[in-house]
């Protein structure tokens, strides 16, 4: 009695339940077809009311509807269901009706917008005839916004470097037990040499110049690991250094080894979203082994080495990004040597990547305090020393565990890298504002962002959902 | 043994030594070839630019450091109506995510899946260049609420005159204080006599009633300014009076908080989550009512859980604010950072100023964090 004392017309037996239903029913769709015809049609059925209650009519209508039909153990399945999940009170029953308002406001014109009105067909301006949006323009002007001035010829070079870093990162997966020791060093030293290489000759391209003593180093480097004896080769790996700079001096600057490679494309013409991928994806494969270094760094017991990396990821972690690139694109060159000039791109690079280390050893902190002391006493306990005992007992654990907060910290850079057009590269969003101001191409900037948008949100949630799902998985293991 | 301790940390040093004796040596020899030298003189000559959008006074004759401090102030605006709003928004969806109305909940969450995936800076170019500038022209405007006007040109809104606002100002910050020690004497008294004073209406009723009081003797006395609009000449128009918002502040603003309300509205939910039902039962079988149970039992704890990951979210809207720069709103950093540094081309002291502003920021907040944490945590005895 005491729960139902507001209900007052509300019928208290179930004998008189289908009445009660159809009612409800009716109250409720009265009120959805009068915002309908509202909204769509201009006409008004409910005009004899006073205005201030017409506004809300359809929500009154509605709300009453679903009043009379919350009839507990109705008997029947889908009302049930319903009234437990939409219609437990009066207020979610407000609620939930403003909702269905809402939907029925907003979905058919974006609908419209996005789809049914939209142009797709035509390859200029004047194509686009209806009130929809242009979708000719994002056609028109697709491979700009994937990889910027990129030449077309050679955009399949960019497609080449992102397929083999992925097959390099892949690679991680599928070697045999016996080498799964090394991993961590195979992440963290060999995949970003390898895709620097990559960047260097494919993308970039060009000839490339390699100096005879350094050639002749390389090949003695390898030569010495043919020595059987274990003390001579540690003495023959130590004069690597003496050779090369003896080489060098006695065959001088002129002894070069001309390569001949692609053309080569100067990275001011890089950009797209190729370039927010490469921007994002090296930088984190590079701020991959600095982070470790700091993580280490900030939880060793040295005093020197732990507060200089604290204060470091503190510096970094309190500046904003787009304060950090100004500094690499005008404080940096004044801290050069006159004359010395490095390329923008990589200075961006080198910005992000130190920024994104402090966040990157702050996962990886996490992951080491996550271990169990019992780990690195029972490393201590076999007579392993630092290195020996983080390289192959710490860091494989606690790199495991640190996968899903790695993949939040590229999740926060693949959002961030659209701030590079402060420098003046231009990745998708930058390319969308350019492509704007086009005098042939006026007027579409709405459609280039909800391009954009999409976009990255396909990106950022399929990523989200998949590290979601790792850190649960991570959990269940422990 | 002591070699091992002592040699990596020589080894570092003389990295960051020879690192810093590098740069600095560098950067001398560069500023003396173009002729500058290192110093902060700079802030006390003329400006002579214009910022378009100033909370104090200001015009192109003032010096460099009256244009960072207004650089400074436009950025803590932007952060204090972005942190505002965005808790309350946030609080309010992430219990939204939680309801028991499938409608709702799963509003909530697709709001936050949306606008969280998708970069900030997105965000600000799409509110600011696509969807403000659909708005009308200033004579097309309908007029909102009979006041206010919301047009291409920006938000004008009335504006309040008041005369002896400082009589009201320090009115208010007496309730403050007279609140802040009534609330001490009703704690005393519960703990000392069990007996519980109506503290939140008793103090609603101090913050409201000694300001008003101002009204009717303390000579305080507030007007309104409508805007009204004027033609200037055939085709373009003004408005005279009223308050005059930025489209780039709202643009910035809406952006900030539906952003960071997506991270907030997570961080709710981990909290309320993050108590466990026991809790609650508990509570309610020691004869607690509905309210107090929220009151004295979950928000207490689920505000532990809460406030540490938000105060880091505010931290991240303060920093992202910068991005301000990109639709030319005149913060920090591009009237500091942007403009002063290009007349005056002092890379490195502008650059290193407007750094050690975020990160003093930064570092405060990060330290009054700790003092905090350290305050709630549950103290084991």
């Amino acid at each position: 009695m005491t729960i139902n004392h507001m209900n007052f017309f509300k019928p208290k037996h179930q004998k008189n339940r289908n009445i009660s239903l159809i009612m409800g029913v009716l109250f409720f769709s009265i009120g959805i077809i009068d915002f309908y015809l509202n909204n769509y049609f201009n006409t008004n059925i409910t005009s004899f009311l006073p205005r201030i209650i017409n506004f809300f009519t359809p929500l009154i209508f509605g709300v009453i509807g679903l009043h009379l039909i919350r009839i507990e153990f109705s008997g029947i399945k889908i009302l049930d269901s319903l009234n437990k999940n939409i219609n437990t009170t009066n207020f979610n029953a407000a609620l939930s009706v403003s909702i269905i308002l809402l939907i029925i406001f907003g979905l058919p014109p974006l609908l419209n917008w996005l789809i049914l009105d939209a142009n797709f067909a035509g390859d200029t301006k004047e194509a686009c005839t209806g009130g929809g949006a242009c979708w000719v323009y994002i056609k028109v002007w697709f491979n700009r916004f994937m990889y910027g001035m990129y030449p077309n010829a050679e955009q399949w070079r960019v497609n080449v470097t992102f397929i083999g870093v992925l097959v390099f990162m892949a690679a991680g997966f599928f070697v045999p037990t016996k080498l799964k020791n090394y991993l961590s060093l195979y992440y963290v030293l060999i995949l970003p040499l390898i895709s620097f290489f990559l960047i260097f000759y494919l993308i970039s391209g060009g000839d490339t110049e390699i100096s005879f003593a350094f050639i002749a180093s390389i090949i003695y480097f390898f030569l010495c690991f043919f020595i059987p004896s274990k003390k001579a080769k540690l003495y023959f790996f130590s004069f690597v250094p003496l050779l090369y700079i003896f080489l060098s001096l006695r065959l001088g600057e002129s002894a070069y080894l001309a390569i001949p490679g692609l053309l080569w494309v100067e990275t001011g013409a890089w950009g797209g979203l190729s370039l927010t991928f490469m921007v994002s994806f090296f930088s984190l494969i590079f701020c991959f082994p600095l982070g470790m270094m700091l993580a280490l760094g900030r939880r060793s017991n040295l005093p020197i080495v732990k507060y200089s990396s604290l204060s470091f990821i503190e510096f970094w972690r309190g500046v904003p990004l787009i304060t950090v690139l100004f500094m690499s694109a005008v404080m940096f060159p004044m801290f050069l040597p006159d004359g010395t000039y490095v390329d923008k791109l990589i200075r961006v690079v080198v910005a992000i990547t130190l920024f994104e280390a402090a966040y990157t050893a702050e996962v990886i902190r996490g992951g080491l305090q996550a271990l169990p002391r019992g780990q690195y006493d029972a490393a201590k306990s076999l007579g392993m020393g630092y290195w020996r005992m983080h390289v192959f007992v710490i860091l494989p654990q606690a790199l495991k565990l640190v996968i899903p907060g790695i993949a939040n910290t590229f999740l926060a850079l693949i959002k961030d890298t659209p701030l590079i057009f402060v420098v003046g590269l231009l990745e998708l969003v930058g390319m969308l504002n350019l492509a704007k101001t086009n005098p042939k191409w006026l007027g579409f900037s709405m459609e280039g962002y909800v391009f954009a948008g999409i976009i990255f949100w396909i990106i950022c949630y399929s990523m989200s959902k998949y590290s979601q799902k790792l850190e649960l998985k991570y959990k269940t293991d422990r | 043994m002591k070699l091992k301790k002592i040699l990596p940390q020589l080894l570092t040093l003389l990295f960051i030594v020879l690192v810093f004796g590098f740069f600095t040596m560098n950067a001398q020899e560069n500023m003396g070839a173009r002729g500058l030298e290192f110093g902060f003189g700079f802030l006390k000559t003329q400006a002579s630019f214009d910022i378009q959008f100033s909370l104090i006074d200001y015009d192109g004759s003032h010096t460099y450091a009256r244009a960072y401090l207004v650089g400074l102030l436009n950025t803590l605006l932007v952060a204090f109506i972005g942190i505002i709003l965005a808790t309350l928004l946030g609080a309010i969806v992430g219990v939204a995510r939680l309801s028991p109305n499938y409608l709702i909940r799963k509003t909530a969450s697709f709001y936050i899946e949306f606008f969280r995936n998708i970069p900030l800076l997105l965000q600000i170019f799409f509110w600011y260049f696509a969807a403000l500038r659909a708005l009308p022209m200033l004579e097309d405007a309908p007029m909102l609420l009979n006041s206010s006007f919301m047009t291409i040109k920006g938000l004008y809104t009335p504006a309040p005159i008041w005369t002896n606002f400082d009589v009201f100002f320090t009115t208010i910050i007496i309730a403050m204080i007279v609140i802040f020690f009534f609330a001490k004497y009703a704690k005393k008294k519960q703990e000392q006599e069990g007996k519980r004073l109506p503290v939140l209406i008793i103090s609603l009723s101090i913050f409201i009633g000694l300001p008003l009081l101002t009204f009717l003797i303390g000579g305080v006395d507030l007007s309104w300014s409508f805007p009204v609009i004027r033609q200037m000449s055939a085709s373009s128009y003004t408005f005279d009076g009223g308050l005059k918002i930025p489209p780039e502040l709202i643009a910035l603003t809406l952006a900030l908080t539906l952003y960071t309300t997506t991270f907030i509205a997570e961080n709710v939910r981990a909290g309320i989550q993050g108590i466990g039902k026991g809790q609650k039962e508990a509570a309610a079988s020691i004869g607690l009512t509905q309210s107090q149970v929220l009151k004295l039992v979950i928000m207490p704890q689920a505000l532990r859980i809460i406030i540490p990951p938000t105060t880091n979210q505010y931290l991240n809207l303060t920093k992202n604010s910068s991005l301000a720069a990109a639709i030319a709103y005149p913060d920090l950093v591009l009237v500091f950072a942007g403009t002063a540094m290009m007349q005056t081309g002092r890379a490195i002291e502008i650059v290193g100023i407007t750094m050690a502003t975020y990160l003093t920021i930064s570092l405060g907040i990060s330290l009054l964090m700790n003092w905090y944490n350290k305050r709630i945590a549950i103290q084991e005895k």
